[in-house]
């Protein structure tokens, strides 16, 4: 498995370029990586409002939310949801969020 | 990797040569071996979840490592040829029917231009003859008396890692669809043959991840998602909200209810992931509208089994739960959601893997009184089966005009229709919840074309594959939005829902997919709903 270097901290990382250890090794480094492959220009309240969403999310589930769950619970649409994180919810604000990609019929 | 532009992959589909020998082949097939480069391979299974399953009482996932299909070395186990020959041993012994489907092809090639792969790659050795050749090489030069003497010129050829290469390139270029077996004159199911490959490369630790990992999350929370108990109810009572947000229908679902009639399982994507969740809540509405007496479960999940893609014991065992808990909750019979390889594995393995359910009944509508006598070995209706009765029994109060904002055809999910004939039902349900039209008559019914991506191959990585082997099907739905103005594609499969999106976003932008059942919640009448006026059904954004 690939390992990357950021700012000084490694990270191990799927070939998806997933955090292999989800939030074990998820740091501010991680973000400050991911923020730049996503071509995210500046962190906002607003990024780190999914991104505490999520984290808390999957403490709770051990699974990524329903993209209509995260909505309700940012209160961002799915199209806010887009403009904040390119890639998507799921390859965009998970990764950054440290949590793995969802698997199955999706 | 990024996929190739539409313009740019339609014409090297047609004019290209093809992607295993990159022009007209030159060499005979025994002689170019494969090569893995990114985009072309699905990423082997991660140590942990191999690991993980191989450790699971009745499971045998053995040689967990880390390794990866570009590397020469697959680090694989020292005596693997021996695992692989034996296994194959233990096999041609313990099915019959592998041994006939090794024996009786005589090679006429009446598959070859039936398969979605071959024809979206144009690879010879995705024809389906040609993929069981890979095997049936081995077979002879190790268990004919031909193959033994005359090797090469009898067609056999040892085992070598480069022919295990091959077997893992081309065994994941198959989507055990069938479509071939329909036109064979021996009726060989070429699916048995991809399965059996995938279980010899399980012997030797070879396996991709999005299969895997989907098996070991339903081994351990019950569904393929992962979904825990809590998580699975928060989810369905989610669209139970939404439902009622969008209808003013209050839905009245259990879960785990000890005593209801009927349990109801579905695949987990239908309660996690779009379009399948509209799927979900039309299963929802119609239920409460008919005030059927049901459950759901939290441990019987799932209605999929990925089981079926990587081998015997996982499938037998991933099945095991349905009964399971049937009988632990004491219901009557259950009933199956839109699920597509679920229905291989129900309609074709599960009474003699987990059966007899004796403990079961003979399903009976409750509503019309429809005996299902179709279902008396395995105890399993299918929702279509069971809408189609209500339709038909005139139980269900529709609105066509409710589904006004939907042009349909209809895409027959490949197990459904191949592997257990449910071909009219969602047509007869279709016939009465909106306006829609077939596809031509060599795309549908038994000859349906595969969405590309199934048994466990809707991963994307391998995005360009799937495109090209999803075009036969994207040009039939193709042909129908430009002659019939369509624009939606409904369909009873999970992995259909979530591939064919990809599909029609790539080659018809224009088309969405759906269930047939959320046609139904969109079109159903119900007494005291406030419903407004709801332009996209139960997609409406309030």
């Amino acid at each position: 498995m690939p390992t990357l270097e950021h700012n000084g901290s490694s990270f191990q990382v799927d070939e998806d370029g997933f955090l292999l250890k989800g939030m074990e090794e998820f740091n501010q480094d991680w973000i400050d990586y991911v923020k730049g492959v996503e071509g995210i220009s500046e962190l906002t309240d607003e990024h780190n409002k999914v991104i505490d969403a999520l984290q808390e999310y999957y403490k709770k589930n051990g699974i990524a939310p329903m993209v209509r769950i995260l909505s309700k619970t940012t209160g961002f649409p799915l199209k806010r949801i887009y403009e904040l994180f390119p890639s998507g919810p799921g390859k965009g604000a998970c990764k950054m969020a440290g949590l793995p990609k969802p698997t199955g019929c999706v | 990797m990024a996929v190739p532009k539409l313009e740019q992959l339609s014409k090297s589909v047609v004019q290209g040569p093809s992607l295993a020998t990159g022009a007209i082949p030159t060499r005979d097939w025994m002689d170019i071996p494969v090569v893995f480069k990114e985009g072309n391979y699905a990423y082997p299974a991660k140590k942990d979840k191999v690991e993980y399953l191989n450790s699971q009482k009745g499971l045998h996932f053995p040689n967990a490592r880390v390794w990866s299909p570009e590397d020469d070395d697959w680090k694989l186990p020292e005596n693997w040829k021996e695992i692989i020959l034996s296994g194959l041993k233990e096999r041609l012994e313990k099915f019959r029917s592998l041994k006939i489907f090794m024996d009786c092809c005589v090679r006429c090639g009446a598959c070859a231009d039936k398969c979605h792969f071959f024809l979206g790659t144009g690879d010879p050795k995705n024809m389906p003859v040609l993929r069981a050749e890979l095997l049936r090489s081995v077979y002879r030069n190790d268990f004919t008396l031909a193959g033994k003497i005359m090797g090469k010129m009898a067609g056999a050829r040892e085992m070598t890692v480069g022919v295990l290469k091959e077997w893992f390139m081309y065994s994941y270029q198959c989507t055990e669809c069938r479509r071939c077996s329909v036109f064979c004159p021996y009726g060989i199911d070429t699916a048995e043959v991809t399965m059996m490959l995938r279980e010899l490369l399980h012997l030797v630790g070879i396996g991709i991840n999005w299969i895997l990992e989907p098996a070991s999350n339903s081994n351990r929370t019950g569904n393929h998602m992962g979904l825990q108990p809590h998580t699975f109810k928060d989810n369905v009572d989610f669209l139970a909200d939404d439902v009622e947000n969008l209808t003013g229908i209050k839905i009245n679902h259990t879960f785990n209810r000890k005593g209801a009639e009927v349990l109801f399982i579905t695949p987990s994507a239908d309660v996690f992931a779009e379009p399948g969740l509209y799927t979900a809540m039309g299963y929802l509405l119609m239920f409460e509208a008919i005030g059927l007496d049901y459950t759901w479960s939290t441990y019987a999940s799932e209605g999929g089994n990925f089981g079926l893609f990587t081998n015997n014991e996982t499938m037998k065992k991933l099945n095991a739960k349905m009964y399971a808990e049937a009988k632990r909750l004491g219901v009557k019979y259950i009933i199956g959601g839109e699920c597509g390889h679920m229905w291989r594995v129900l309609h074709q393995y599960m009474d003699t893997m987990n059966g007899p359910a004796d403990f079961l009944e003979v399903p009976v509508s409750p509503i019309t009184g429809t005996v299902f006598n179709n279902a008396a070995s395995t105890k399993m209706i299918h929702i279509s089966e069971f809408t189609a009765d209500l339709i038909k029994h005139g139980k269900l109060k529709l609105d066509k005009s409710r589904n006004s904002h939907v042009k349909a055809t209809y895409h027959d999910s490949c197990n459904p229709a191949r592997a257990m004939g449910l071909m009219d039902e969602p047509r007869f349900i279709l016939d009465h919840v909106v306006d829609w039209v077939e596809m031509p008559e060599n795309t549908i019914r038994e000859q349906t074309f595969c969405c590309g991506s199934g048994t466990g191959l809707n991963t994307d990585e391998i995005m360009e594959l799937r495109m090209r082997s999803g075009l036969p099907r994207a040009n039939a739905v193709k042909y129908v939005q430009e002659k019939k103005g369509v624009n939606m594609l409904s369909c009873v499969c999970a992995i259909d829902r979530a591939t064919l999106t990809s599909l029609m976003n790539y080659w018809n932008p224009d088309v969405r997919v759906c269930g047939v059942s959320e046609l139904v919640g969109n079109a159903l009448v119900i007494d005291g709903e406030t419903r407004g006026d709801l332009e996209d059904g139960l997609r409406t954004m309030l």
